[in-house]
């Protein structure tokens, strides 16, 4: 357990000291709000609620599935500048490394997630209840450890960077795109929908919504939300252990 | 204390390891030489459970790497060719991750990292993130924490590459002082030919992924009829230089150069 926990402390360590990536990744939600949130709350027609409450939620889906995914990808940097190699050969099984990385990298992420949340009350934002906040903190966390182990496999199967461009358009974009983080997903063509269906962010963007804003959330319910971010996130921490066990230094 | 029978590694077509067998004795200070690209870290790298071999078998304590990776971990400690510290952390963070990660009592962990840090001249840059150090900084801590648990076998893949002269002594008064005190036995690949006639008990010398000859420092230049370890080696290995491809580590080190700004490495 002692291992485990320094290895989730390193995480958290390593988020909060780089400092260029921590500003990189609070501009980012801070852009779409202003973009998004004024650009495009005047040509916001439908529900008749506010815009900004619809997509509040998103943006901290957003901030925390790209979080999470980078986070999981420095498997790589720790490959390639040997930080990985340390842990490989200690004595302690490879799986309890990967759970400590995975969890320190989704705590993180819920971090980001609850930054976001405070800067969109500076934008006007208000969740429609305060105690609503604690169980949607609950919801980042199980959205961040999806996306973590998702990265940590990732990380575990390729060898460098060179993929990674294909892995943020092919990968993160859609997901993000599709999970109905900016915009409501009726109307999309089948094949489209159905990416929004296997998306694990469209359950966990609709789960923040039904808590916080009340508003635009789909007819799916919060208990479906739960099951499947807990389904997906063992899921991907179970891949994440077998790849990472495979990992050849 | 190893054993070695048989061992093979293949990448593709190429066969970085060739069918290589050797003992290591009980307490014994074991050199591995060999040019570069000879194999010698592709062999570590299988002996500590970092590759799998292609065929073979090993032993270290009776424990195969290959069957119970975990409990052959406890056996052994190393310090890799490459540099294995996290940069982000401070010398005081990895010296203190490493300790808990192998099991140091908290007592002891904090007294042999002070003692240690202190050994390599890098008491009063403890608090300093790693990847304001030099180098030779850096090599000097990865040495110190390769010796903050004492396990029965320590391998050491070129340690001394890249430490000045001082650093260099001081590393070898402390392994000879474990090797004695302690019965540690030590694994050592190394450039310095005097280095492995000074420390060695016995040597094996590797090249295109064979062993080519074995025995203790005495017989070898008997065998070649030459005087120093050197002057064996180049016997046995040929004066002909030889070269290593870039693997995807050197690529992702030129882009991460590009993407940090030239902050890393």
């Amino acid at each position: 357990m002692k291992k485990i926990y320094y290895l989730w402390l390193r995480q958290i360590k390593k988020y909060l000291r780089s400092t260029p990536r921590l500003l990189g990744l609070l501009a980012q939600p801070i852009i779409f709000l202003v973009m998004f949130g004024y650009g495009f709350g005047n040509s916001f027609g439908g529900g008749g609620g506010n815009y900004l409450d619809y997509l509040a939620p998103g943006i901290i889906g957003m901030s925390i599935i790209f979080t999470a995914i980078f986070s999981g990808l420095e498997v790589i940097w720790d490959k390639q500048f040997g930080f990985l190699k340390e842990t490989l050969v200690a004595p302690m099984p490879r799986t309890d490394v990967m759970i400590g990385r995975t969890i320190g990298t989704a705590t993180a992420a819920t971090m980001q997630g609850i930054v976001v949340l405070i800067i969109s009350f500076f934008f006007g934002f208000r969740p429609v209840s305060v105690a609503a906040i604690i169980p949607a903190i609950l919801i980042m966390f199980l959205i961040s450890l999806t996306f973590s182990a998702l990265g940590t496999v990732i990380g575990s199967v390729l060898d460098d960077m060179q993929a990674f461009p294909i892995i943020i358009n092919f990968l993160i974009q859609p997901m993000f795109f599709l999970s109905g983080a900016l915009f409501t997903l009726q109307g999309l063509p089948g094949w489209l929908s159905f990416i929004s269906r296997i998306d694990p962010l469209t359950y966990g963007v609709d789960a923040l919504r039904v808590l916080l804003a009340d508003i635009g959330h789909t007819d799916l319910g919060l208990g479906i939300d739960i099951i499947v971010l807990s389904a997906t996130s063992l899921l991907f921490v179970l891949l994440g252990g077998y790849f990472f066990n495979k990992i050849e230094a | 204390m190893i054993e070695v029978h048989n061992l093979t590694k293949k990448f593709g077509d190429f066969t970085a390891v060739d069918d290589v067998s050797f003992n290591v004795a009980d307490g014994e200070v074991f050199a591995f030489l060999g040019p570069n690209g000879a194999g010698k870290t592709t062999t570590v790298k299988m002996l500590t459970t970092l590759l799998h071999p292609t065929a073979g078998r090993i032993l270290l304590d009776n424990v195969d790497p290959v069957m119970d990776p975990e409990l052959a971990r406890r056996q052994f400690g190393i310090v890799f060719q490459d540099p294995s510290l996290d940069d982000d952390l401070t010398a005081w963070e990895n010296m203190d991750l490493h300790g808990v990660l192998y099991d140091v009592p908290d007592d002891l962990r904090r007294k042999k990292c002070e003692e240690l840090l202190k050994y390599v001249d890098l008491w009063d840059r403890k608090d300093n993130l790693v990847k304001e150090f030099s180098g030779g900084m850096k090599r000097r801590l990865e040495i110190a924490r390769g010796l903050l648990h004492e396990p029965k076998i320590l391998f050491l893949d070129e340690p001394t590459t890249g430490l000045d002269p001082q650093t260099r002594n001081l590393l070898w008064d402390r392994l000879q002082e474990l090797n004695k005190t302690e019965k540690m036995t030590i694994f050592l690949t190394t450039h310095y030919m005097d280095e492995a006639e000074r420390m060695a008990t016995h040597i094996a010398i590797m090249d295109h992924g064979k062993i080519i000859a074995t025995g203790t420092p005495d017989s070898l230049k008997k065998q070649t009829n030459t005087d120093s370890i050197e002057a064996a080696f180049l016997a046995l290995t040929g004066r002909h230089i030889r070269e290593e491809e870039g693997g995807a580590g050197d690529r992702t080190r030129s882009m991460g150069r590009v993407w940090q700004g030239g902050g890393r490495r």
